[in-house]
């Protein structure tokens, strides 16, 4: 076919983009092979053509290439990567290459990196309660196999100890099957992949576990790629090998960072703090790719952690994350501050899954009023402190006083948690009610009489 | 009658397409692009190039394939089969691709929306030789055990029924009737098409006087909206936009439910579709999903084709609502669509408005709103659609565009708090945001109900209000500090908040509260207000009529009594009098 052809010099380059002037049968989403005078492969993508022109993204970045002498041959089909068991136990490059000086994957399965929309009648709603023995989580923000939860942090604060908690304690109580774990690295420190490869290693699942590097040294355009490759080889571990799947993305925020480049060299009209308008459709291509398929055994569960930049919620990049995840685990600074680990915010972290994963014959039965019921109390001892900064603790009613106790024992010790404890989630679930028994019986409106009745403490127990 | 024009493909930017050599086209014309003949609509003509906007994605075309055309604005294809299907943005039945292609949506694939080897139990009504008009009712079909399926005569066609089937099963492949028109023979079948972006007419239309029932009883009491109206839930992410839709979708008294997902999770829609078919609306006894279309365009589905899959949806509506019928559409979310339309409009170089959103997106939206409403229908019923569309602002923040354009357009606007939906306060409806303008024209109809209702509720308002006022004084000098009457405000309205604002939709006996009952709490609230205000304005402390037990259990009649036994609320409330007055105001005060 005439994609063979290799055409040498270049009409411009701007940015992470090469242009190719005089190009013939080229279609859009191609990949193109670009070797430059060290004859080392750059891999690319076309972005647009037309009958004269193809606009090429470069994943390795344009630098140390030149207009003239560089050649290109455009492949004509879009990027695929191998995908295998014996990927397990092996780290990638963001383009799916092999960096840990073991051997080329042998395979002949080859799968396209941007994967296919999932039908949405043929999902599966995810309903299996995974415990990842972290109190704060199960109770109040349950994760749900098949789930897509964010970590949304901030700089400094613990989401890779999380995380790697997680990933290490995450079980189904159900059935003892272990997870996979994909981790996917983009634009983050050395120390950060090595921290989390250390930890999966000393909990024994670095064997069983995919790693894919795009860290802060290697060129930013590649960070848009290696979610894709992570989430290609989850995608046949889960729905083709019957796997559970935990893939961890780290950070997103440069991922959207490198979107952002991109899209500025391309010269597009941006939309909310120069992010592109597309920002939405392009993270929802990443984070729909997490769930379960109807008549599958395996799943896919994503956890993607992000900073926020300045602990702003509101940046386009948490916020267009919000909308498509089901849900949030939000870290908070205060109570980092306090020295409470894992500083998970009581109020704005949210589990949209969790309503039909919990309950009789999942949990327990009180389970979601109970975590209502916390959301609720705790709530209001938010409010009482605001109140209490301005008037003064003395001047608050008593019962007032008694919301402020419970607010620092929820967070001392529902909260806090050690990061090699796994609580049972019977274990989270008596010390919520510890928590509430220090509240009178009549303020627990969001629990049923004959649960109050059955768990609710004596004050002395409470205490 | 159709032309066949082909042309070929000179620029890819995205899903959008510039192709020469169609001349002819017209604007809106379906053209079929490259080998895989993916389905694309003119948005644009420029001289000689046509600009298409691709519905699927089109990786891998190349300038120089072909591209055809049967010179047809992109359409629907309407009839007995739409309810309890779920379609993708430009109505490609899900469930017939999953069969064809397995769990993944491949790309080209073209099947019929309805299926065409089903047989329909068809009852006509008319005698042939009758003269019949746009809109006569020619026959019946019993779609599902809760839709009476109506084949009308098409919107244009007058005549002589020239010949009509008898009855029995028939597929929407068959001809059933003939009319002779001035003009020439046309026949009908069961099924038709209908361009999505051009609205079904109707005779005139009407004012709506009905409230559209959803058992949510902040909206129901305090921000209704009518039948044929329009509202717009705005709400940042977690506060409960998909949830309000879900439960509106479940419970609300429309006849047919179209639940458009556009742009949105599909887990939000596997939802629906697992829960719909077990949820049995207590009305009627019947499965939800007998009385309910989807339309699925998940946030990595197309992005073209989540720009027409409010059209598609709304064209449906229409559909059922000229046989008569009430119908609720659901659109979760409208900022989805309108973010396709600003990523399609910048791909085609469009100077931007605010926040690089088109000019015309507020025409656009009003276009859409203005599909909801009371009429008459052709065939001389009335007919309603309502139109309930959530909007997604960023960072919550309302004065985005499509937020300000939307409450432009809307008559009711259910603003979601953020600081409620933390505290797990559902619905997160705000009482101080939202805003209806329905309520003197439903007024008639509550009435009938019960005399006092808007007194009742407004008096209820103003407590919430006056709440609201306090709350800010509270913030600067505690609550202590206030006059025990306005202790007491704070009391009732915090118990207003908890025993009737707050509705746990998976609560059994909670998920739906009836007009009745709905009524009954209320006025048992203004009745724990008005009467412990007297004693506490005699000296009694608000403490001691906390400390009641029948007082703290009004929280808990909303999910204790069911909606049949509402008038047991009245026996409570009489007991709660009892308690009251049987207080003596202790001689300290407060």
């Amino acid at each position: 076919m005439s994609a063979e052809i290799e055409y040498t010099n270049l009409a411009g380059i701007s940015g992470p983009l090469i242009f190719v002037d005089g190009v013939r049968g080229v279609g859009y989403g191609d990949i193109v092979e670009i070797r430059g005078t060290s004859d080392e492969i750059r891999i690319g993508q076309t972005l647009e053509v037309d009958e004269q022109r193809a606009v090429v993204q470069v994943f390795e970045g344009t630098s140390g290439l030149s207009v003239r002498g560089t050649r290109v041959t455009f492949v004509g089909r879009a990027l695929e990567i191998p995908v295998d068991r014996n990927m397990l136990g092996r780290v990638f490059d963001g383009l799916g290459r092999p960096i840990d000086g073991a051997p080329q994957v042998i395979t002949d399965r080859m799968m396209n990196v941007n994967g296919l929309p999932i039908n949405p009648w043929s999902r599966e709603y995810p309903r299996d309660f995974i415990q990842t023995g972290i109190s704060a989580i199960d109770g109040m923000n349950t994760l749900i196999r098949g789930q897509k939860l964010p970590i949304f942090s901030g700089s400094g604060l613990p989401h890779n100890r999380i995380a790697a908690q997680i990933a290490r304690q995450a079980k189904i109580l159900t059935a003892e099957e272990e997870f996979t774990v994909i981790f996917a690295a983009m634009g983050v420190k050395f120390d950060v992949a090595r921290f989390f490869i250390d930890s999966l290693e000393e909990s024994g699942v670095l064997t069983h576990s995919a790693i894919f590097l795009s860290l802060a040294d290697a060129p930013s355009i590649e960070r848009l790629v290696t979610p894709k490759t992570a989430l290609t080889l989850a995608e046949y571990l889960a729905f083709e090998e019957g796997m559970h799947v935990l893939v961890i993305l780290t950070d997103m925020t440069n991922y959207c960072e490198a979107l952002r480049e991109l899209s500025s060299s391309r010269g597009e009209i941006p939309s909310r703090k120069g992010y592109p308008g597309y920002l939405y459709s392009d993270l929802a291509s990443i984070y729909e790719r997490a769930g379960r398929l109807k008549g599958g055994r395996g799943s896919i569960t994503q956890m993607p952690i992000l900073t926020m930049p300045s602990d702003d919620i509101s940046h386009p990049v948490p916020d267009l994350t919000g909308y498509i995840t089901e849900g949030q685990i939000v870290l908070e600074r205060e109570l980092f501050n306090k020295g409470i680990y894992p500083p998970i915010a009581g109020l704005p972290s949210l589990s949209r899954l969790m309503k039909d994963g919990i309950g009789a014959g999942r949990t327990r039965k009180d389970h979601g009023q109970v975590a209502a019921q916390l959301f609720a109390s705790y709530a209001k001892v938010k409010r009482i402190r605001s109140l209490a900064a301005i008037v003064g603790e003395e001047e608050l009613s008593g019962l007032d006083k008694i919301y402020l106790k419970f607010g620092t024992a929820f967070e001392e010790v529902f909260l806090r948690q050690d990061y090699l404890e796994n609580r049972s989630i019977e274990q989270t679930l008596e010390i919520g009610w510890k928590m509430l028994s220090l509240l009178p019986r009549d303020e627990l409106y969001r629990i049923a009489r004959e649960d109050i009745q059955r768990y609710y403490l004596p004050q002395k127990e409470a205490m | 009658m159709d032309e066949i024009l082909t042309g070929k493909v000179i620029v890819v930017n995205g899903p959008i397409v510039q192709a020469v050599g169609l001349t002819g086209i017209k604007m809106f014309d379906i053209a079929e692009v490259g080998p895989h003949r993916l389905i694309g609509e003119v948005i644009r003509l420029n001289g000689a190039i046509a600009i298409i906007q691709v519905y699927e994605d089109n990786t891998g075309l190349k300038p120089g394939d072909e591209v055809m055309s049967y010179t047809r604005p992109l359409s629907v294809l309407l009839g007995p089969g739409l309810i309890a299907n779920i379609y993708d943005g430009i109505q490609r039945p899900l469930v017939g691709i999953s069969e064809v292609c397995g769990s993944y949506i491949r790309k080209g694939i073209k099947l019929s929306p309805l299926d065409e080897n089903r047989k329909w139990e068809f009852q006509p009504l008319v005698q042939p030789g009758t003269d019949v008009r746009e809109g006569t009712i020619l026959g019946e079909i019993r779609e599902s055990p809760l839709v009476m399926h109506r084949l009308l005569v098409p919107p244009g066609i007058y005549g002589r029924l020239t010949g009509i089937v008898h009855g029995g099963d028939y597929t929407i492949k068959d001809d059933i009737y003939t009319v002779e028109t001035g003009a020439g023979k046309y026949t009908g079948k069961l099924a038709a098409y209908w361009p999505v972006r051009k609205p079904r007419p109707s005779r005139n239309r009407k004012k709506p006087l009905v409230p559209l029932i959803t058992g949510q009883r902040i909206i129901d009491t305090f921000f209704p909206i009518a039948r044929g109206g329009t509202a717009a839930i705005p709400g940042g992410f977690g506060t409960g936009k998909t949830m309000t839709q879900h439960a509106l979708a479940k419970w609300c008294n429309a006849d047919i439910i179209v639940y458009i997902g556009c742009g949105e999770r599909g887990n939000e829609m596997t939802d629906v579709l697992t829960d719909f078919p077990k949820l049995i609306d207590e009305r009627n006894g019947r499965p939800l999903i007998e009385r309910t279309v989807m339309i699925a365009n998940t946030s990595n589905m197309p992005v073209p084709a989540r720009e027409v899959s409010i059209y598609t949806g709304v064209t449906i509506a229409e559909y059922y609502r000229d046989m008569g019928y009430s119908v609720a559409v659901m659109a979760d979310s409208t900022s989805r669509w309108a973010e396709a339309l600003r990523e399609l409009s910048s791909r085609l170089g469009d100077m931007p408005a605010e926040e690089g959103f088109p000019p015309y997106l507020a025409t656009r939206l009003a276009e859409f709103y203005e599909r909801a409403g009371l009429v008459e229908t052709l065939s001389g019923r009335d007919g309603d659609i309502t139109i309930v569309g959530a909007v997604s602002p960023p960072g919550g923040d309302f004065s985005e565009p499509v937020t300000q354009h939307t409450s432009r357009f809307v008559r009711c606007f259910w603003a979601l708090d953020k600081m409620l939906a933390d505290a797990r306060h559902y619905p997160s409806i705000s009482w101080i945001d939202s805003y209806t303008e329905y309520l003197t024209e439903i007024e008639d109809w509550w009435k009938n109900l019960d005399q006092e209702w808007l007194t009742v509720r407004n008096d209820v308002m103003n407590i919430l209000l006056e709440d609201h006022r306090l709350e800010q004084v509270v913030k600067l000098v505690g609550s202590d500090a206030l006059p025990p009457a306005e202790q007491y405000t704070l009391f009732c309205a915090e118990m207003i908040k908890n025993a009737f604002l707050q509705q746990n939709s998976f609560d059994p006996e909670d998920k739906f509260c009836s007009p009745e009952k709905q009524l009954k709490l209320l006025k048992g609230l203004l009745i724990l207000y008005k009467k412990g205000l007297e004693l506490v304005q005699a000296g009694l402390a608000v403490k001691d009529i906390a400390a009641l037990e029948v007082v703290a259990g009004i929280v808990r009649l909303k999910s204790e009594i069911p909606n049949q036994e509402f008038n047991r609320i009245d026996e409570y409330i009489n007991k709660m009098e009892q308690e009251l007055i049987a207080l003596k105001p202790s001689s300290g005060g407060r």
